[in-house]
């Protein structure tokens, strides 16, 4: 036997990594059915349960009702006015809040100093109810768009920032090593390495945001904005248009169930290197 | 023993690295201890020593990643444009986020090379090392020789004056090294780039390289300086059934014998 057989014996199978790929795929499948399964069972039940008077109507509305409702306020454009418009004030307060929260994140994580720096800000600053800082933003930036994207901003920067900087933070020192030994920049160790490096748990942190978000809209329209979904739900409580009410918290549901699907794809295409993404 | 060697034979070639007088203290822990050696071009250098004997720390330091306390290192840079050195990690150090051809481009992309050289090396050293078929794999996908296979690819693509080899094959089974290590041979053969590899191997350390330094347990000194009179191109397996390779190795063994014992104390 010489070395070359060796060499020859040890190339790897590529059939091994289809059969993984396509299991993977599968599971994959599986999983995307079943987290569609619940929700819709949830409302069969509760459907079921209004038509035979197992619960009040005037209260709990029967699901077909509210689609009922939903469809009616759909064509009249009232619906698709306020939903567009919340869902602006959230991809804008994303932007404003989530880009300096990943970029001071990972610069907390490789610089020392700036964590030493920022960190005490952060950790004095975070157990703050987001939501009773509303009538400060309020006195701030008075009722226009600002305030409500500014809300969205604050409650996105602090599960953003904080995961970007513990994802910075697990990276084996070995690849920093690998950037320093080929010489990376300060600039190349950022885009190479630390955000690459910590996107996993900057995802997380996404993902973490998107609830507050959702959470804040709500309220910060229900007390100082003259659209949007929380609004929507506000009025109807004023009106006891209990249904409109129903179809606003269906809406909102409906929207946070679309962004976690959203942001799963997302995060996996965006980890695809990693073996369980 | 304080000893400065020279390196033995009476070849013309230029010194590539010189060490002079290294000393590297981590707090009051002496780890190297006033070596000094001169690594001549071309030559595949090997350091052995047992655990603790600061052989990593002295790579480290050829590779700026520590500094010296007191001593100079010098790698004599003659071409301009080329990167001194690159090294191979112990254990995983490829970029997982990255494809394997990413990763092997790594060096070159951070000195900024131009696009068509980058393409010419990567695709040169992923051929050598059998990872043409693979190139756009991530590393999840491989096997741990393949990963270290990308990770040579990325040392040799990069086109160092010299090579900086931390036990890379020490993580790998004993089937998956030998396969390794002929084919670094056979990659190394084509231009000859100065080799500084560590290893605690002294089998290995026999194989691959021209010239050994035995270091002592802590405090590491050079013990000696070995010449590897064994012809290349080399079979890492026939080399096994040559009778210098074991008388080789067998010496070698006597200067480690009571390093080893003395670190186990």
């Amino acid at each position: 036997m010489s070395a070359s057989d060796l060499v020859d014996r040890a190339k790897p199978a590529a059939r091994t990594v289809d059969i993984g790929e396509r299991a993977r795929l599968a599971a994959r499948r599986r999983d995307r059915i079943l987290s569609i399964a619940s929700p819709l069972g949830l409302l069969l039940a509760w459907e079921l349960a209004a038509q035979t008077g197992l619960i009040d109507v005037r209260f709990f509305p029967a699901p077909s009702a509210i689609i009922g409702k939903l469809i009616e306020m759909a064509r009249s454009g009232e619906l698709t006015e306020n939903v567009l418009i919340s869902l602006q004030r959230i991809v804008l307060g994303f932007l404003l809040g989530g880009v300096p929260a990943i970029v001071i994140g990972i610069a907390m994580g490789i610089w020392r100093p700036i964590r030493a720096l920022v960190d005490p800000l952060i950790v004095a600053t975070y157990p703050i109810p987001k939501s009773s800082l509303l009538p400060l933003i309020l006195l701030i930036f008075g009722l226009d768009e600002m305030s409500k994207v500014v809300m969205v901003a604050i409650g996105v920067f602090y599960p953003m920032a904080i995961n970007a900087t513990a994802g910075v933070l697990q990276i084996n020192q070995i690849y920093l090593d690998v950037g320093k030994s080929f010489k990376a920049s300060p600039w190349d160790t950022f885009r190479t390495i630390a955000l690459p490096g910590a996107l996993p748990f900057i995802m997380t942190g996404v993902k973490l945001g998107a609830g507050l978000a959702l959470i804040l809209i709500a309220i910060a329209e229900m007390v100082g904005a003259k659209s949007g979904i929380g609004y929507m739900i506000w009025s109807a409580w004023e009106t006891f248009a209990v249904t409109k009410m129903y179809v606003g918290l269906f809406v909102i549901a409906l929207i946070g169930f679309a962004i976690s699907l959203l942001l799963n794809e997302i995060e996996r295409w965006v980890i695809r290197w990693k073996a369980d993404a | 023993m304080t000893t400065a060697l020279d390196p033995a034979g009476g070849s013309q070639r230029r010194v590539k690295i010189r060490i002079k007088h290294l000393v590297k203290r981590f707090r009051s822990l002496v780890a190297i201890d006033d070596v000094s050696i001169d690594i001549e071009e071309g030559t595949f250098f090997a350091i052995v020593g047992p655990s603790g004997c600061g052989k990593t720390t002295l790579l480290r330091i050829l590779g700026g990643l520590d500094q010296v306390t007191s001593g100079e290192v010098e790698i004599s840079d003659p071409a301009p444009g080329r990167p001194k050195y690159s090294m191979v990690f112990q254990g995983d150090s490829i970029f997982p986020w990255m494809t394997v051809r990413e990763n092997a481009a790594y060096g070159l992309k951070m000195r900024k090379a131009p696009k068509q050289e980058i393409t010419e090396a990567v695709g040169r050293y992923l051929d050598r090392t059998g990872l043409t078929r693979f190139a756009d794999h991530y590393p999840h996908q491989l096997s741990g020789g393949m990963r270290q296979r990308v990770s040579i690819a990325r040392a040799f693509a990069n086109d160092p004056e010299v090579l900086l080899m931390d036990e890379p094959f020490s993580a790998l089974d004993e089937q998956n090294r030998t396969i390794l290590q002929q084919e670094l041979l056979r990659i190394w053969e084509v231009d000859k780039k100065t080799v500084v590899f560590i290893t605690h191997s002294v089998d290995e350390a026999v194989t691959l390289a021209d010239k050994i330094m035995v270091m002592t347990a802590s405090p590491g000194r050079a013990k000696t300086v070995i010449d590897v009179a064994l012809e290349r191109p080399r079979n890492v397996l026939e080399l096994r059934n040559d009778p210098r390779y074991g008388k080789i190795v067998y010496g070698i063994w006597g200067h480690l014998k009571d390093e080893v014992e003395r670190a186990r104390l």
